[in-house]
């Protein structure tokens, strides 16, 4: 089986692949379609050719936007040619004549469709002032004008990883600042891996709950808890998963997680004619309320659903087939949310991972209710001080250990012979963590060890 | 109870974790007929743990209380028993997200030293994922073999007694991703790099001096690695605490207001605020992680 995985079948680019676009450090993410006009690094340029070849290519920009795979070259970096290096500036000056390629030159190098090294080389060659910079200087320089010149970018597969550092470096208000060796500690304190059930509470665009998933591979069950009208899934497409993927997510409204703890969830849906008339209003939220009913009799539940909308349908007989669809998309959600509800009733849940621009601590304290004693939990927030107040919320509560308020900081470096020393220093920007442990509060106080312990116990407490 | 697998109740022959209080945790190896000692008294494994939920308060013989709880890579790397230094949790999880590691992965580590990242590893790649995991000490090899076994996790890895600088992993063309952990890693890379799949993969090196750093970068780099990055992430952990403030007397106010009737509280008034404090002394350094792609061949 080892080899058998690693045919180049599967690692092809195909129509429709959610893919990663990186150029440098630059990364972005956007859906191979036919004719559709791409912006990256501010070219345009259009993926059609990209279909067919192997993830990890590197492409080259032609006139026209077309891609066109380039061959792996051991390329000669410009750097080797000037082998000539001064040792320091003092005779450097600044007067702004050090090149000797006008603006003009450099566009009409760009209509001949010359290479983007070409004109890196040329631009070297004009720089009367190369040959005494440092090796260093000149090592910088080659890579600035890169950035400008260099067309060529790669196709990637997107993970995890490349997704986070996507999104840290392009939109980290998107994702509430969550940078990605925070995420990497989320996903291991929460002990996050296949087959087991996950409750995600996030608004960082679909990040965290994609990170979730692909920890989980298709195995056990995720449950979204959203916020307003649907849950955000932007990240979570960007990820590509396979369909199967989306058999195991469920979501769930948190504007339901009261009435579903409290028990009154369910008996409130018991008559679904009084729905009909509400739903006619065509109320996104309508639906999404009387999904709710017990998830032991869904066949039911969705034939009421279904006639209810075909009266809809007779109605307006000139929408019928929007109807129709509408109809099966209702039906569609019923299920799931029917099948969240489920999952969610057994107050058994093996994970907990919250990350929101929300207050953290009434998510918390209420989503925490459904886990099972012993499963970890970790609650992302770009600020400290609610997290202390989750901290204190959660001593006072009891029923977990192991309370760990942590944030991490990232250090990157760069190693080159004789030039070795720390990037930058990312602090604090990162966010904050707390972590911990549920546990029972009752003493067992068993007497004869071979008497199960009650198991809705959680549920009675508090 | 398997690493890799929550379970609801404890059973003869599981490990669980017993947490006594503040950042204090023993590994228990549940046996029928089986006690531990703790400070609070000795826990009878029969009549306290079997049969009982993982995440139970269990009272000791003495009157106190523990919490046993389902064991997790993350704990089993702060209670295992050192035989070398380890990998804690925070770097941990920093190499499982940047080798990106999923259910599937096909891994090779070197060496397996105490298995706190092996753990982790198995975790993160079951079930369907592989772990080749070398090391050259064979005590250590075998004891760590025992110790998967025992964790339940024993089909997902194999353990190999070798010196991976001078005979590798003993696999080709099969691993997504490599970690090294070892004194000289840049003598491994050209092994790392056959172990990799053909399409390509992920590589890790774990090094506390920089100077090994350096080596291991020249010698990813010659070995057309991409993407060669050397980074550092560093824990840090915030006390929760409500501290009080005094404030200072400013004697009797001035006589702008000479009816208003004295404050005499003011004297030893202080302000108490929840806040955090950094731990006195941390750690600063545990080792470089160098990351690098080996791109498709």
């Amino acid at each position: 089986m080892a080899n058998g995985g690693d045919d180049d079948s599967q690692y092809k680019i195909n129509e429709g692949d959610y893919v990663m676009l990186k150029r440098g450090e630059i990364y972005k993410a956007v859906q191979i379609q036919s004719k559709k006009k791409v912006m990256f690094e501010k070219q345009w340029l259009f993926l059609d050719n990209a279909v067919g070849h192997l993830y990890s290519t590197t492409f080259e920009i032609v006139p026209g936007g077309q891609v066109q795979p380039v061959k792996p070259q051991a390329a000669p970096s410009a750097a080797s040619d000037a082998k000539q290096a001064g040792t320091d500036n003092r005779n450097i000056v600044d007067d702004g004549k050090s090149q000797k390629l006008t603006r003009d030159d450099i566009e009409t190098l760009k209509e001949q469709g010359l290479k983007g090294q070409e004109i890196i080389q040329q631009l070297i060659d004009n720089s009367s002032t190369f040959r005494d910079k440092t090796e260093y200087a000149q090592d910088k320089y080659i890579k600035k004008k890169k950035k400008k010149y260099d067309n060529k970018l790669s196709i990637l597969k997107p993970t995890c990883r490349i997704m986070a550092l996507m999104y840290h470096g392009r939109e980290p208000g998107k994702i509430c600042h969550l940078r990605y060796d925070t995420l990497a500690q989320m996903l291991t304190l929460a002990n996050i891996h296949a087959g087991s059930k996950v409750l995600v509470f996030e608004t960082c665009a679909g990040l965290v709950l994609g990170a979730v998933m692909e920890r989980m591979g298709g195995y056990g069950s995720v449950i979204q808890m959203y916020p307003g009208g649907g849950p955000v899934r932007a990240g979570v497409e960007n990820f590509g998963f396979p369909s199967h993927f989306h058999d195991t997510l469920h979501d769930f409204p948190i504007c339901h997680v009261n009435a579903l703890l409290a028990g009154t969830l369910d008996t409130s849906f018991k008559d679904p004619s009084a729905e009909a008339s509400n739903s006619n209003a065509a109320v996104e939220e309508e639906p999404k309320m009387e999904e709710s009913k017990p998830p032991e009799d869904p066949a039911n539940m969705d034939t009421n659903a279904g006639e209810e909308q075909r009266i809809d349908a007779e109605r307006e007989s000139g929408r019928d087939a929007k109807a129709q669809l509408k109809r099966v998309k209702q039906e569609e959600r019923h299920k799931k949310l029917a099948a969240a509800v489920a999952q969610l009733k057994g107050m058994n849940a093996d994970g907990l991972v919250i990350a929101s621009r929300f207050h953290p601590c009434p998510v918390l304290m209420c989503l925490i209710r459904f886990l099972s004693p012993s499963r970890p939990f970790v609650v992302y927030s770009q600020y400290k001080e609610p997290l202390i107040e989750c901290f204190t919320k959660l001593k006072e509560r009891g029923g977990t250990v192991n309370l760990r308020l942590t944030d991490t900081w990232l250090r990157h470096y760069q190693v080159l012979p004789n030039r070795t020393h720390p990037k930058l220093l990312m602090s604090g920007g990162g966010g904050y963590l707390l972590s911990g442990i549920t546990v029972e509060t009752e003493q067992s106080g068993r007497s004869n060890s071979e008497e199960p312990v009650p198991k809705k116990q959680k549920l009675t407490e508090s | 109870m398997s690493f890799a697998e929550y379970s609801e109740e404890i059973r003869d022959g599981d490990v669980a974790i017993v947490y006594l209080g503040h950042e204090s945790m023993m590994p228990v190896k549940v046996r029928h007929g089986g006690q531990t000692q703790t400070r609070y008294g000795a826990i009878r494994h029969s009549a306290d743990l079997i049969g009982q939920r993982y995440g139970a308060k269990v009272t000791c013989s003495k009157g106190g209380w523990v919490h046993v709880l389902h064991p997790t890579p993350e704990l089993w790397t702060v209670t295992l028993p050192h035989r070398t230094q380890i990998l804690y949790s925070t770097d941990i999880a920093t190499i499982t997200l940047m080798l990106e590691l999923k259910p599937g992965s096909v891994v090779c580590e070197s060496g397996t030293g105490s298995g706190s990242l092996s753990h982790a590893i198995l975790r993160s790649i079951a079930p369907t994922g592989h772990l080749h995991t070398v090391e050259f000490h064979q005590q250590r090899a075998q004891k760590a073999e025992e110790e998967f076994a025992e964790h339940r996790v024993d089909h997902l890895v194999t353990v190999t007694c070798a010196d991976v600088c001078k005979d590798g992993f003993g696999v080709a063309g099969v691993a997504d991703a490599i970690f090294l952990d070892i004194p000289s890693p840049w003598e491994a890379v050209p092994h790392a790099k056959i172990a990799l799949k053909a399409h390509g993969g992920r590589v890790c090196s774990f090094s506390p001096c920089m100077e090994q750093v350096q080596r291991t970068c020249q010698a990813l780099l010659a070995h057309n690695f991409e993407e060669v990055e050397t980074l550092e992430v560093v824990l840090r952990v915030h006390e929760v605490r409500t501290v009080s403030m005094p404030l200072p007397d400013f004697g009797p106010d001035a006589p702008a207001t000479p009816q208003a009737p004295p404050l005499p509280a003011s004297n030893h008034a202080t302000v108490s605020l929840k806040t955090t404090t950094p731990p006195r002394e941390m750690p600063a350094h545990t080792g470089y992680l160098t990351f690098a792609t080996k791109p498709r061949t």
